[in-house]
């Protein structure tokens, strides 16, 4: 489109929920292409970048995070109402994240040993994915997601065709790049087999086993997997802690986590420092 | 001297060679130690080949040792390979400018600069000829694959030391090469000293010789080569039986171990990218911000569900469709698509398999109970 002729663009607007922003700044991140992005599509709803706000519908939603108030519960449907495609970014949105670690303890176990004052918060007992609220149109994965991949989607919703985003394991990023697998040299467990693609394998490039944070790739053994290292020397709990980090409650990872750990409380407080305040 | 020729170089005249083939316009690699393995990488000397290194390997499972010798090649194939240089993971092939109503092709060009490779294994080298049937002879032809490789250099080292993974004596692909080449060396070490007997393959080999010091081979150093070989082949543990083996594989689609390999199989591709045969790919066209769209051609493994994608949905759903698919393709159908095998026995898929699935294993099992199926519908190559 030439610049002097004025064409609608698209409206985007980026959503919060429970999340760390690490996602949403990913579309800061893009400082090259930003400007570019800016003049292909409006951002009307954006606050990490702009106090400016354009009253919706939008056609397009970025949502972060999970769902882990009444408040969210709402304000998801209401996003949902405005936006014609609704696309969530990271593994907040796509499992819950790392507070979902909370759906598997007796409701109120982390904030008595977090908070001086537990009775002030108003929040759910869960912390649940995006989808499991409302209809999702696309799912970027990641903790956080790959900006690239952030910029794939945008482009791809512009000239109207299918991201290219793929839904295979993370080692096919290593083979790709000439990375040698930690795993079978004996460095260090990694996940990436059962982790799907899209950070370019970043982790094992510099020397550390992947940690999962896409999630699982499509149809992963997560169960074969943890059997091999579990030959290998490697304790339960520590491969348990390993599934249980930022996708812990993708059915994939959760299911073979719990079977690994008899005692599921002790597994996931044991890491936690209690805050000792008066 | 002429091709078919063979010489004696000494370690300095080795160094000498790769100076030369560097002189002559190429660019040299080989195998180099990094991150705890040998993977292929640019050589400036001899001073850059894994001297002293050896290899351990088994199901799953690489590890490099450092030793005290000043062999340069006692050592088997590592995860890395040659295939890459050839059918690289990520290719942009053109790009489209879209203008007002029109649309400009514009080629991305693809001139690397001719690569010699020093220190190819026997198995790598006939790998490259297996590639060479789908890329080059097929009905096909894919230009970039047959530049680069028409304008490579490779000298092959036979091997002394097969790995616990290697089992090349069984697919005729190693450890000794006799065809494929363009100069053949053989690291020999003995009462007349450390030593590569080198057999000349090709008039470029001679030329890349030109100004290296040698003496012509003699009998002695040939018999030293065989002991070698003879060494190596006894070394080597992991066999494969090929015979009637394709036949086999085609009528037992249905037998019971697909589905038991299917319960250990992570479905991650590793077995196929780190394969020198594999050749899949995947061709999607991208957009920028600008509007243009570029070609791209990217690696793709058969254990990639998008990868059996046709409308609708996927043709190999499970593991064990998907597991099936890459072993009956290396040692069964490829011989219908390509009248040769699609494994040289190099071993990569065994070792680089995060959980040690060892396709020779599976294939035996097959053997082993011929015609034990449980089958509940009709195999489609059940005439075979
Ligand atoms: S390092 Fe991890 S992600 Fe990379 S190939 Fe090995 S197991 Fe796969
Ligand atoms: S199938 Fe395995 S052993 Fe055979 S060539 Fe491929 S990687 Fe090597
Ligand atoms: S498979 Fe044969 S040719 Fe290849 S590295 Fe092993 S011994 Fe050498
Ligand atoms: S055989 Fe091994 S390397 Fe190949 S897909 Fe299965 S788990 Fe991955």
């Amino acid at each position: 489109m030439s610049a002097d002729t004025p064409v609608a663009r698209p409206t985007l607007a980026v959503w919060k929920f429970a999340s760390c922003d690490g996602c949403q700044l990913s579309l800061l991140d893009l400082e090259p292409e930003l400007l570019a992005i800016t003049r292909a599509v409006q951002i009307a709803h954006f606050t990490e970048m702009t106090r400016a706000h354009v009253e919706g519908p939008y056609d397009v939603s970025l949502v972060e995070g999970s769902i882990t108030t009444e408040a969210d519960v709402a304000r998801i449907l209401e996003v949902r109402e405005q936006s014609r495609y609704l696309i969530t970014i990271g593994a907040c949105a796509a499992t819950g994240g790392v507070q979902a670690l909370r759906n598997f303890v007796e409701p109120g176990t982390y904030p008595a040993m977090v908070y001086a004052h537990p009775e002030y918060l108003r929040a759910l007992d869960t912390s649940t994915p995006v989808s499991a609220h409302v209809v999702v149109d696309y799912e970027l994965r990641g903790c956080p997601i790959d900006r690239f991949q952030l910029l794939e989607v945008i482009l791809a919703l512009l000239s109207h065709r299918r991201p290219i985003v793929a839904t295979h394991s993370v080692c096919q990023e290593c083979k790709a790049r000439g990375t040698v697998c930690l795993a079978v040299s004996g460095e260090s467990a990694c996940l990436g087999p059962v982790t799907r693609a899209g950070c370019n394998a970043l982790c094992p490039s510099v020397g550390r086993g992947c940690f999962g944070c896409f999630g699982p790739s499509e149809g992963a053994n997560v169960g074969s997997l943890m059997q091999w290292l579990r030959s290998h020397g490697h304790a339960d709990v520590t491969l348990a802690r390993l599934l249980q980090t930022f996708n812990a409650a993708a059915p994939a990872f959760r299911e073979v986590a719990t079977n690994l750990v008899a005692t599921k409380v002790t597994l996931v407080a044991q890491p936690l420092m209690r805050k000792e305040r008066s | 001297m002429s091709v078919g020729a063979s010489v004696v170089l000494r370690v300095d005249d080795l160094a000498t060679l790769i100076t030369r083939l560097s002189e002559l316009g190429y660019e040299v690699k080989g195998p180099v130690v990094r991150a705890g393995a040998i993977v292929s990488g640019a050589l400036s000397g001899v001073g850059d080949l894994p001297k002293g290194v050896h290899d351990e390997q088994g199901p799953g499972e690489y590890r490099i040792a450092h030793g005290d010798d000043d062999h340069l090649f006692d050592w088997a194939v590592g995860p890395s390979g040659w295939k890459p240089e050839f059918f690289p993971p990520h290719d942009e092939l053109w790009r489209a400018r879209v203008g007002d109503g029109h649309v400009e092709l514009v080629e991305i060009p693809d001139e690397p600069r001719p690569l010699a490779v020093v220190g190819a294994r026997p198995c790598e080298a006939a790998a490259l000829g297996v590639l060479d049937r789908v890329f080059i002879d097929g009905a096909h032809r894919d230009t970039r694959y047959v530049e680069r490789r028409e304008n490579a250099f490779v000298a092959v080292v036979e091997c002394s030391s097969p790995a616990a993974t290697c089992f090349c004596d069984s697919m005729s692909s190693g450890p000794n090469i006799e065809v494929g080449f363009d100069l053949a060396l053989t690291e020999l070490d003995d009462d007349d000293g450390h030593r590569f007997l080198a057999r000349v393959g090709s008039v470029r080999a001679l030329a890349a010789l030109e100004g290296v010091a040698f003496v012509l081979a003699s009998a002695v150093d040939f018999s030293a080569r065989d002991a070698v070989l003879e060494g190596a082949r006894r070394r080597m543990v992991r066999h494969l039986d090929v015979d009637g083996l394709a036949g086999v594989l085609a009528r037992n689609l249905e037998h019971p171990r697909w589905a038991e390999v299917a319960e250990r199989c992570l479905s991650c591709g590793n077995c196929t990218l780190v394969c020198p045969t594999c050749f899949c790919s995947d061709v999607r066209d991208a957009t920028d911000l600008d509007g243009d769209v570029v070609r791209q051609r990217t690696w793709s493994s058969c254990f990639s569900v998008d990868h059996s994608y046709l409308h609708g949905g996927a043709v190999r759903p499970t593991t064990q469709s998907r597991y099936r698919q890459w072993m009956t393709h290396k040692l069964s159908s490829w011989w219908d698509q390509f009248d040769t095998t699609g494994c040289v026995g190099c071993g990569r898929c065994v070792a680089w398999c995060p959980v040690g699935i060892d396709l020779t294993e599976e294939a035996a099992a097959i053997v082993r109970f011929d015609g034990v199926t449980s089958v509940t519908r009709p195999s489609v190559r059940s005439h075979l």
